[in-house]
């Protein structure tokens, strides 16, 4: 198979795969940089939570719009991922439980919750393209959707990003400033929400957070200051949907574990060459 | 002279149901040289917090005299700080302009200047670019010294800060230290190494808990008042404070 055949041809021939193609680029170049903060910031295991939280508010817009609907489960999906957001808070700060602890317990609810929706009215066909994402759902709504999001989330990086970084370095020179660390942490977290909706219609819900925690861990491996961060984990990300769609179109995959797939292979490949990685241990330079 | 001393009433601090500093009465005059002094676990870092307005009190009250936004600068103990963000030396300095920069502002070629100068008084220039994951404690804590020096603040604030730091670069800070003094400012500083109270630091609070004693250092720091601070250090420890042993 040809060069032209392999990648070019599915993208020349078909609008859904250009949708998707867009709409994946698009998703990356969110998702990298907040990955990137959520990582510092050590909230992996709260994307993670976010992202299960999603399901049942995106599962009720199903519902209500009797079908597949990115507007109604895209909302749907950025009001229960708020309201997650603020409850885990709340209860890592008003109890004992640790953090971790309550996430969890969250997230199962949530996931549990969201199925039991879903399969109330819909098929079970339904129910996967909800879990594992669809790119042949993304129309041109879904495109201006994701695209909206994700310049937003730019723009907003771009506006907050010296008190966002501030306040994950050190929180408490932020508010010895009175520099209001509350405000930006709560503004994060919306916007770990809305990246999270935005790429659960290609990605699937279960698959989303694996958009942002891969490729900001690859990032991590390479570079070692956060400007250079963002822009490897945007990079990673995009051609991850890239590298992804292609195959999933090929083989007939699920597009969206196939491109989780592709950012995961490309952190284990980090791990073995990066600059600290176990090939430059085993095989010093010997310039 | 400024105005506006610390002033704490009878102030008790707790966490949960854990009682960390208990009625402790007295201020941090303006211009004054305090250290404050005690065990592990005597709630000297939870003290300077609650002054800052961090911590909400359990009982008491601190008067602050005016506040503005920039009074107080804050050096956490060194264990608070993650250093291995990825920030350059220079970025992490410069956020000591943050009175004038705000969170949107930009950094003026005047402002970046002033940050070149701060880095050189504590003695790394030629860093700028250095990662603050690459430095030595001690390096690092000279940046966060000049991180405070940018931030000119009326009060400063200063948790263990020569903790694990060398002969050297103590002495640099302390001359540093004594310089804010001179200029007026009131400085604050938690330290465990009694010589070095007795020899820089002309008033002192020694506490475990509970206040032990609070004024010039000479009277503070007398033999009985330590030897009161060992023994209250035990029932820290040994006890859960507000569990019993309230003597
Ligand atoms: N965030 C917290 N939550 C619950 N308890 C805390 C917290 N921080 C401190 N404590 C408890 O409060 C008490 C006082 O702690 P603090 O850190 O103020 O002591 P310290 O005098 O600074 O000690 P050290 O010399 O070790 O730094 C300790 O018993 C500690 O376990
Ligand atoms: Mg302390």
């Amino acid at each position: 198979m040809s060069f032209y055949a392999a990648v070019i041809h599915p993208f020349v021939e078909y609008g859904f795969m250009r949708r998707a193609l867009i709409a994946c680029v698009a998703l990356g170049i969110g998702s990298g940089p907040i990955g990137v903060l959520l990582m510092l910031r050590r909230m992996s295991l709260v994307g993670d939570a976010m992202s299960h939280a999603v399901l049942p508010g995106a599962a009720i817009g199903f519902l209500i719009a009797g079908g597949l609907s990115l507007p109604a489960m895209g909302l749907g999906g950025i009001v229960a991922g708020l309201i997650v957001a603020l409850l885990s808070g709340l209860v890592s700060r008003t109890t004992v439980l640790k953090e971790d602890a309550s996430f969890a317990s969250f997230y199962l609810a949530s996931l549990a919750l969201g199925v039991l929706v879903v399969s109330l009215r819909g098929s079970n066909i339904d129910l996967l393209h909800v879990l594992f994402g669809t790119i042949l759902a993304i129309d041109a709504t879904a495109l201006y959707f994701v695209g909206a999001i994700t310049s937003f989330t730019v723009v907003t990086l771009a506006i907050v990003y010296r008190p966002l970084v501030v306040e994950c370095f050190d929180p408490g020179f932020l508010r010895s400033v009175r520099g209001g660390g509350a405000i930006y942490h709560v503004l994060f977290l919306f916007l770990v929400v809305l990246n999270l909706v935005a790429s659960f219609q290609a990605l699937g819900t279960l698959m989303a957070v694996g958009l942002m925690m891969l490729p900001a861990s690859v990032a991590q491996l390479w570079a070692r200051t956060l400007p250079v961060m963002m822009l490897i984990a945007a990079g990673v990300a995009a051609v991850s949907g890239l590298l992804g769609l292609i195959i999933s179109y090929h083989f007939g995959l699920a597009s969206g574990p196939t491109i989780i797939l592709v950012a995961a292979a490309a952190y284990c490949l980090s791990l073995l060459f990066c600059p600290s990685g176990a090939v430059r241990r085993l095989f010093p330079a010997r310039i | 002279m400024r105005q506006g001393a610390v002033r704490l009433n009878d102030v008790s601090i707790t966490y949960d149901r854990l009682l960390a500093v208990q009625g402790i009465t007295g201020s941090f005059e303006p211009g004054s040289l305090t250290a404050i002094a005690g065990p592990n676990g005597a709630g000297k870092s939870t003290l300077l917090k609650a002054v800052m307005g961090e911590l909400s009190l359990s009982s008491g009250s601190i008067e602050r005299g005016t506040s503005k936004g920039s009074r107080f600068g804050y050096l956490p103990q060194a264990a608070e700080i993650d250093r291995h963000f990825p920030l350059s030396v220079a970025d992490t300095v410069m956020l000591g302009m943050w009175g004038r920069t705000g969170a949107f502002g930009g950094v003026s070629r005047e402002a970046a200047r002033k940050g070149r100068d701060a880095l050189q008084s504590v003695g790394l220039e030629g860093l700028e670019r250095r990662h603050i994951g690459t430095l030595s404690a001690g390096q690092f804590q000279r940046v966060l010294f000049a991180r405070l020096l940018l931030q000119d603040a009326e009060i400063i604030m200063l948790d263990e800060p020569f903790t694990a730091i060398d002969a050297g670069t103590t002495r640099d800070l302390l001359a540093i230290v004594k310089r804010w003094n001179g200029a007026g400012r009131t400085v604050i500083a938690v330290l465990h190494d009694f010589d070095q109270i007795r020899a820089h630091f002309p008033q002192t609070l020694l506490m475990a808990r509970r206040p032990i004693s609070w004024g010039s250092t000479e009277t503070a720091l007398t033999p009985e008042n330590l030897l009161r601070a060992r023994t209250m250090a035990e029932n820290l420890h040994g006890h859960p404070p507000g569990e019993g042993f309230a003597a």
